[in-house]
């Protein structure tokens, strides 16, 4: 990186390229006619359009002209830096320049793609070119800073993907922090019954993996707790994780549950959150037989002793001497050191009584297809019986398919599960009760490995599919046969008329969607959501589980909708990210920071109170405001702030956006 | 260009983390806007001095555009906070410079809103259009062309010098 920056003469010689990238610039902007533009600017030795210049011998025709030409800058201009900045630097670099030397327009994602008049376009492609040429001349060799990384990770959800990260990761030696909001891990895929397409039990093989990483070594597991605060950068974060009280010390509690038994409620009479509301449980819980932790809890909205201090306590005393029941415990605040994050925190189901016309909440056997699967399930509330509420088996049913999916009126997105998982139930509900399933769908998606396969099952084992986006479940019997039962109206579009379909059971194949408090995530791990809300990744394609703050990473669910084998992929893959970062030991910190020139400081302070990362202290015997570079995140404010002008901002500097200022101006 | 196929000219400054992807993402998602604008990339909205804002109108641009991620939402705190400081003292002053309030605007883009670049982008485009050019240097022009009229006055009126 210590290349001459002028090959010995203070010329500027400068190299410029246009990329076609195929049609995708080429078709819209006329390449050729930019380069012939460019190779009359100041300064401008050669001037090339290419097909592909991300390319191999893309990038080697730089470093050759580099050579042949003693080039000093050089200028690409294809698509956003933020996608291929890195790649020409290195190539810039490979060539014998410094990489700093390099500028990149963005003339594909800000130009040929949102514009479709070929003149306008190419006249924008020249004007941003022009700017960059401009302001290359100023570009100054620069160094990057290496930040170590701190070993640690902290994993936040503890479901199927953050179970799996943590894992991975603690296998591999990494001390992780794994924090999981509800008293017990396991996520969504605890309360499944089987997995499609295998049909394998989701206990099985869910709670290994939930006991491994509760007894694994290198993992700190902190339940019914939430990450408060993260302070900090890329292999530097401060995390506050707040502790709620359980008021059962984990430490003491054996999880024999003598408590709950002792309670004096003597039957369970609140609604149990895991079993979606389809049983009861008491003050003190444990959340479902096979939780992890098997520590109870104390509901303290409902315990006698906690709300109102009167209580004969017998929970105490069938506790005995373990002693771990603790009414004064107080939620605990504990910091932590970490390198890098990785965020798992999911998904919630859509509310079914959002669609009012098909009856949740309404008509009480119109069930969600979580509460089937609860009743599937030989730990659910009815081991394993599916029942209509008045006890009766169902001799019918119907799923709806696509209820808060693929709808103007609620969520756009497909939640890609939906299908396979009705189909799952569906074979269930016939293993289990031999009725009559007909499955209303717009149209079966089931391209994952041995999904198809299983479609086919699906109909091979008799399932009816009627293809119509269902209008409405009404009780209302126009027919004997009709009579007590639900009435699916639906225009079965393959055939081409309206239907009506009694059942008596009808399941609403409810989608995906973000978190509730999703936004407020995003902000405290200054992440990105899309425009529906999930959380965005840094590239759709090529940075899948990377965010925009280096560091974060995301995986499962809060990325969109996945199912368990693409969760489990990405929190592999966030994992390696992870540890890509922590191997190396430490971090290229783009070299953007604010420097002083010490000479023009007034020390007039106006820059000292406007960092938000008090990077900037003043000296009081100089009289002169410092930067403490290692601090500086390169926002640049204070840059523009100076009154004398004597902040400067490396990459930013007043001289470089001014050039191009002028250059973006510089062509009618 | 002739005055009758005029087309408005807009600098903007888009933050690296809201803005700038947003507009990124404009381009994935194949959005189509006018192509006025001309979009210089900053690493936060607190970077833009007003002086590039002055300079852009001095040097041609009918309209300056600076985006920012939503407060709350800045990448670097606050420095959004910052730019709106900023933006609103400058208002002031280029009112009274005669410059149109239409003709600077600030809007808060994140990174998943695409669509907010394209209306934006056309909104602006068609508010500056009525205006017409700013055409600052063209006055520039002008003045200097007054300055020399006036120095060449005096240079030739120069026999008569000042007494000895």
């Amino acid at each position: 990186m210590s290349n001459p920056s002028h090959n010995g003469t203070d010329e500027v010689r400068i190299g410029f390229y246009i990329c076609h990238c195929g049609h995708n610039i080429g078709a819209v902007v006329d390449c050729p006619a930019v380069a012939e533009y460019t190779s009359k600017l100041p300064g401008v030795v050669v001037s090339r359009d290419y097909k592909y210049m991300c390319s191999d011998p893309g990038q080697e025709l730089i470093q050759q002209d580099i050579h042949d030409h003693k080039l000093n800058r050089i200028v690409v201009a294809s698509c956003s830096p933020l996608l291929h900045e890195h790649t020409f630097r290195t190539a810039t670099e490979r060539g014998g320049l410094n990489p700093f030397y390099f500028q990149m327009v963005n003339i594909r994602e800000h130009d040929s793609w949102v514009h479709t008049d070929l003149i306008e376009a190419t006249a924008k492609a020249r004007a941003l070119a022009h700017a960059a040429i401009r302001r290359v001349r100023f570009h100054k060799p620069l160094e990057t800073t290496r930040v170590p990384i701190h070993p640690d990770v902290l994993v936040v959800g503890g479901g199927i993907s953050g179970i799996h990260a943590a894992l991975t990761l603690g296998n591999a030696g990494k001390k992780v922090f794994l924090v999981e909001r509800e008293p017990s891990i396991g996520g969504h895929m605890a309360k499944f019954d089987k997995t499609f397409p295998t049909l394998d039990c989701a206990a099985c093989i869910l709670t290994p993996k939930m006991s491994a990483v509760r007894s694994h070594e290198n993992v700190t597991l902190w339940t019914y707790s939430e990450v408060v605060k993260v302070e900090g950068y890329v292999g530097n974060y401060k995390v506050t994780v707040q502790r709620k009280p359980r008021y059962v010390i984990e430490d003491l509690c054996v999880g024999c549950q003598e408590c709950i038994k002792s309670c004096v409620y003597k039957e369970p009479k609140f609604s149990d959150e895991f079993n979606v509301g389809l049983s009861k449980r008491k003050p003190i819980y444990i959340p479902f037989p096979q939780a992890v932790p098997q520590v109870v809890l104390i509901d303290p909205e409902r315990c006698l002793q906690v709300k109102t201090g009167k209580c004969k306590k017998t929970c105490l005393e069938a506790c005995a001497d373990r002693q771990a029941i603790d009414f004064n415990q107080k939620e605990e605040l504990i910091e932590v050191k970490v390198g890098t994050i990785i965020v798992a925190t999911g998904f919630k189901l859509f509310d079914a009584k959002r669609i009012p016309q098909y009856g949740y909440g309404l008509y009480p056997n119109v069930v969600t297809s979580l509460e089937l699967e609860r009743l599937v399930t030989s730990s659910g509330p009815t081991a394993g019986d599916i029942i209509l509420r008045d006890g009766s088996k169902p001799k019918t049913a119907g799923f709806i398919l696509c209820v808060g999916s693929r709808d103007l009126k609620t969520n756009r997105w497909c939640s890609r599960t939906c299908c396979m998982h009705s189909m799952k139930l569906a074979q269930l509900f016939k293993e289990h009760t031999d009725a009559d399933v007909t499955i209303f769908y717009m149209d079966i998606r089931a391209p994952g490995k041995g999904c198809e396969e299983f479609y086919d099952k699906s109909l091979r084992e008799g399932i009816r599919f009627i293809r119509g986006r269902v209008a409405e479940v009404t009780d209302w019997a126009l027919a004997p046969e009709e009579e007590g039962k639900l009435v699916i109206r639906v225009e079965d579009t393959l055939a081409g008329f309206v239907r009506r379909i009694p059942v008596d059971m009808i399941v609403l194949a409810v989608g995906m969607e973000p978190q509730v408090d999703a936004q407020e995530v995003r902000r405290l791990f200054n992440m990105s959501c899309g425009t529906e809300g999930w959380f965005l990744e840094k590239h759709p394609k090529l940075a899948p589980v990377s965010t925009f703050t280096d560091g974060v990473f995301i995986a499962g669910c809060c990325q969109g909708p996945k199912d368990i084998p693409d969760s489990i992929a990405q929190a592999g893959a966030a994992a390696a990210e992870a540890m890509a970062l922590i191997d190396r030991g430490y971090i290229e910190q783009e070299p953007n920071t604010a420097y002083i020139v010490e000479e023009e400081c007034s020390g007039c302070k106006s820059c000292v109170v406007l960092c938000p990362y008090t990077a900037i202290s003043f000296d009081d015997a100089k009289q002169k405001a410092i930067i403490n570079e290692a601090l500086c995140k390169g926002c640049g404010t204070c840059v523009a702030s100076c009154p004398s002008g004597s902040i400067k901002q490396h990459l930013f500097e007043d001289e470089q956006i001014f050039s191009e200022i002028e250059g973006v101006l510089a062509y009618d | 260009m002739t005055e009758k196929n005029w087309q408005p000219r807009i600098v903007a400054f888009f933050c690296n983390w809201c803005t700038y992807t947003a507009a990124d993402l404009a381009g994935v998602s194949r959005l189509k806007y006018a192509a006025n604008i001309r979009i210089i990339r900053l690493m936060c909205s607190g970077r833009v001095d007003p002086q590039f804002i002055v300079d852009a109108f001095a040097r041609g641009a009918d309209g300056v555009l600076i985006g920012g991620c939503h407060p709350g939402d800045c990448h670097y705190v606050e420095g959004n906070y910052k730019a709106l400081r900023r933006f609103q003292m400058l208002k002031r002053m280029l009112d009274d410079m005669g410059i149109e309030e239409q003709r600077l605007q600030l809007e808060w883009i994140s990174a998943s809103e695409g669509d907010k670049v394209r209306t934006v982008v056309n909104d602006m485009v068609e508010k500056i259009k009525p205006l017409g050019p700013l055409g600052i240097p063209k006055k520039f022009e002008a003045w200097d062309k007054e300055m020399a009229e006036l120095e060449e006055k005096i240079t030739s009126s120069e026999p008569v010098a000042a007494p000895a």
